[in-house]
C-alpha cells in the first residue's frame, strides 16, 4: 500500500516545533513507494506465473516417438504434438525428383523465412529427405489441409502436395506455399531428430 | 492537476468521498489494537476474492473431477499450492480476526446506542461468513467436506413436517451428490460473496454516519471545535491508515509464516480427512466442522434432542443479534462498567473456547456434560444480561478523552 499525503494537516502538529523536514519526509515517502512497488511486484508472480501452462500441460506437450516403419513409401501418418496435427509423409524418389522443378511457382522456395529448425533448411526441408515432418496447420488461418500427392490431383500442372479447404492455399510435397494463395509462409517444419533409422522424436 | 480533479468531481464525487470517508473522517484518537481487526478484515476478504477467482481458474466443480482438481492445484498449476494455501489459511485468518473484531465490539460496547445497526449489519457479515465457509468447504470433495455437508444438511431435517423435503430440495438429491457441489460452487463464488461487499458497503456506511467508538467508550462528537471538528478526534487519513498498514504488515507476516510452514495447522486449519475423496459409503471415524464452527456445533451436540439441539445452534448464534437491546446499562466500554459485567464477559469468552475445543474432539460423558455447563454459561450469558448490566453500578465516564 502506497501512502500519499494530499493534505497538510496544519492544526494536528501538537509538537512545539512547527517546522516540515520536506527533504526526510521525500526520501520515507519514496522509499517507502519503492520497497511496496517490489513487494506489490512480488505478490502478484504467483497470480501472474499461474496463467503459465501448468506441469500437467507441459507434460503433455513433451515430445513424441513416432515409430517410421509401419509407414509405407508415398503415405502420409499423423501424429498429435501440444494438440496440433504433426503430418509425416514418407515421399517416394518420384516426389523428391520432382520437387526442384515447381520453384518458379513458389512463394519461398529457398525456405528463407524461419518456419523451420536449421537442420530441416535445405530443398527437401527435412533431415533424411525420405521423411517431410510438418505441422499440419495451414499458415493462412489454422486449418488442417489435406493430402493431394498425387501429380495432377488438383489440375493440369499440380505437382502433388497440400491443399488447404478452407480458403485454397496449396503446398507442394515440402510444404512450401504457391503463389497466388491466401497463406502468405510455408509450413512449419516442428523440431525433431532421428533416434535411430525407424523412430523419430517430435518436440 | 487540481483542474482534473474539479472536472471529475463536477461530475463525481470523487475527493469528496475521499474526505469525507477517509482524510477528513474523524476517528478517537485513542485506537488501541484491538481496532486493528476491521481493516484487517477487508485484507483479508481481499485475499479471498483474489487467491478465490485464481483457484476458480484451475478448479473443476464436478463430484467426479473436484478432488483431482484441487490435486492437479496443489501439483501441477505453477504456485497453484500457494494460491491454494494462501485461500484456505486466509478463511481461518478471516474468523481469528472477525471473532477479534467482535470481541473488541463486546469489551467497549460498540453494539450500544447509537451503533445498533453498525452491529446488525456486522452480524448479517457474520452469518454471511459462517455459510460462505460452509459452502466453501464442499469444494474439494474430500471425505471431511462430504460428510460435513451430509450432516449440516441434515440438520434442517429438525424442522417438523417439511424437514424432509427441504433436506431433499437442499441438496438437489437424496444424499450429498453432483448436484449439491454444484450450487455450493454457485454460492459460493458468486452469490455468497456479492452480498458480503453489499453488506461491508453498508457497514461501513452506516458506522461512518454515527463515528467510531473508542475504549473509553466516550463519544467524541460532543466536543467540537470551531470547524465542527471532534476535539478527541484525528483524520482517518493519514493517522490510522498508516497505523494500520504497520498492523496489515504484521499481519501478513504471521499470515505467511503459516502458509508457508503450517498451513494445515495441525489439523486444524485443513483436516486430515480432507485428503481422502469423499466416499458416500464411509464415515470417518470424528466428524468435526472447521474450528470456527466448534461452538456451535458444541452446543448441538451437548442438546439430546434433535429440534432442540438445531433451535439451540441457531439461537446461539442469532442472540447476539439482540445485544444492543439486552444491555440496559449506562455506560459502553467495559473500563466503567461493573464487576458483573466483566465476571460475564469473562465467564462467555471461557465458555466458547472451551465449547470449541470440545467440538474438535469425540464425545465421551465427562466431556457431554461440560458441553452442557458451557452451553448453559454462554446463554446465561445473553439472557441475564438485561438484570445484571442494570443491577451493578457503573464508574462515571470522563466528558473527554485524556491525552
Amino acid at each position: 500500500m502506497i501512502v500519499t499525503d494530499t493534505t497538510e494537516p496544519e492544526n494536528n502538529n501538537d509538537s512545539s516545533d512547527d517546522s516540515i523536514d520536506e527533504q526526510k519526509r521525500k526520501f520515507l515517502l519514496t522509499a517507502t513507494g519503492v520497497l511496496g512497488g517490489v513487494g506489490v511486484a512480488c505478490a502478484l508472480t504467483p497470480f501472474v506465473s499461474s496463467w503459465l501452462p501448468s506441469a500437467k500441460a507441459e507434460a503433455a506437450g513433451a515430445p513424441v516417438q513416432v515409430d517410421l516403419s509401419k509407414i509405407e513409401p508415398g503415405q502420409q501418418a499423423t501424429v498429435e504434438w501440444r494438440g496440433k496435427p504433426v503430418w509425416i509423409v514418407r515421399r517416394t524418389k518420384e516426389m523428391l525428383a520432382q520437387l526442384p522443378n515447381h520453384d518458379d511457382q513458389l512463394r519461398d522456395p529457398q525456405s528463407l523465412v524461419e518456419q523451420q529448425p536449421d537442420y530441416a533448411k535445405n530443398e527437401f526441408r527435412s533431415i533424411n529427405p525420405e521423411y517431410l515432418v510438418l505441422v499440419g496447420v495451414c499458415t493462412h488461418l489454422g486449418c488442417t489441409p489435406k493430402f493431394t500427392p498425387l501429380e495432377n490431383e488438383l489440375g493440369p500442372q499440380w505437382p502433388g502436395g497440400f491443399f488447404c479447404p478452407c480458403h485454397g492455399s496449396t503446398f507442394d510435397l515440402a510444404g512450401r506455399v504457391f503463389k497466388g494463395v491466401p497463406a502468405p509462409i510455408n509450413l512449419e517444419v516442428p523440431p525433431y531428430r532421428f533416434i535411430n533409422e525407424h523412430l523419430i522424436e517430435i518436440g | 492537476m487540481s483542474g482534473l480533479s474539479n472536472w471529475i468531481e463536477e461530475r463525481f464525487p470523487l475527493m469528496s468521498t475521499w474526505k469525507k470517508h477517509i482524510s477528513e473522517y474523524y476517528a478517537p484518537k485513542n485506537f488501541n489494537f484491538l481496532y486493528f481487526f476491521g481493516s484487517l478484515a477487508m485484507l483479508v476478504l481481499v485475499n479471498q476474492l483474489l487467491t478465490g477467482v485464481w483457484l476458480t481458474m484451475f478448479y473443476t466443480p464436478t463430484a467426479k473431477d473436484a478432488f483431482s482438481s484441487v490435486e492437479y492445484i496443489m501439483r501441477d498449476v505453477n504456485y497453484g499450492w500457494l494460491l491454494r494455501y494462501m485461500h484456505s489459511t486466509g478463511a481461518s485468518a478471516f474468523f481469528i480476526v472477525v471473532y477479534l473484531h467482535m470481541f473488541r465490539a463486546l469489551l467497549y460496547g460498540s453494539y450500544q446506542r447509537p451503533r445498533e445497526l453498525v452491529w446488525l449489519l456486522g452480524m448479517g457479515l457474520f452469518i454471511l461468513l459462517l455459510a460462505e465457509a460452509f459452502f466453501g468447504y464442499l469444494l474439494p470433495w474430500g471425505q471431511m467436506s462430504y460428510w460435513g455437508a451430509q450432516v449440516i444438511t441434515s440438520l434442517f431435517g429438525a424442522i417438523p413436517y417439511v424437514g424432509d423435503s427441504l433436506v431433499t430440495w437442499l441438496r438437489g438429491d437424496y444424499h450429498v451428490s453432483n448436484a449439491t457441489l454444484q450450487r455450493f460452487f454457485a454460492l459460493h463464488i458468486v452469490a455468497i460473496p456479492m452480498l458480503i461487499i453489499g453488506l461491508v458497503y453498508l457497514h461501513i456506511v452506516a458506522l461512518h454516519k454515527v463515528g467510531s467508538n473508542n475504549p473509553e467508550g466516550i463519544e467524541i462528537k460532543k466536543h467540537l471545535d470551531e470547524q465542527g471538528r471532534p476535539l478527541d478526534g484525528i483524520p482517518f487519513h493519514p493517522y490510522y491508515t498508516l497505523k494500520d498498514s504497520v498492523g496489515s504488515l504484521i499481519f501478513l507476516m504471521i499470515f505467511f509464516a503459516i502458509v508457508f510452514f503450517a498451513p494445515e495447522m495441525g489439523g486444524y486449519f485443513l483436516e486430515h480427512d480432507n485428503f481422502t475423496p469423499a466416499d458416500p459409503m464411509v464415515t470417518p471415524d470424528l466428524i468435526a466442522p472447521s474450528w470456527y464452527m466448534t461452538p456451535f456445533y458444541s452446543i448441538l451436540r451437548a442438546i439430546p434432542n434433535k429440534l432442540l439441539g438445531v433451535v439451540a445452534m441457531g439461537a446461539s448464534i442469532l442472540l447476539l443479534l439482540f445485544l444492543p437491546w439486552l444491555d440496559n446499562s449506562p455506560v459502553k466500554s467495559m473500563r466503567y462498567k461493573g464487576r458483573l459485567s466483566r465476571i460475564a464477559l469473562l465467564v462467555f469468552v471461557v465458555s466458547i473456547i472451551c465449547l470449541g475445543y470440545l467440538g474438535t474432539v469425540g464425545l465421551t460423558p465427562v466431556r457431554q456434560i461440560l458441553a452442557r455447563v458451557f452451553a448453559v454459561l454462554y446463554f446465561a450469558y445473553f439472557l441475564l444480561m438485561p438484570f445484571y448490566s442494570r443491577w451493578e453500578s457503573s464508574l462515571p465516564v470522563p466528558e473527554r478523552i485524556e491525552k
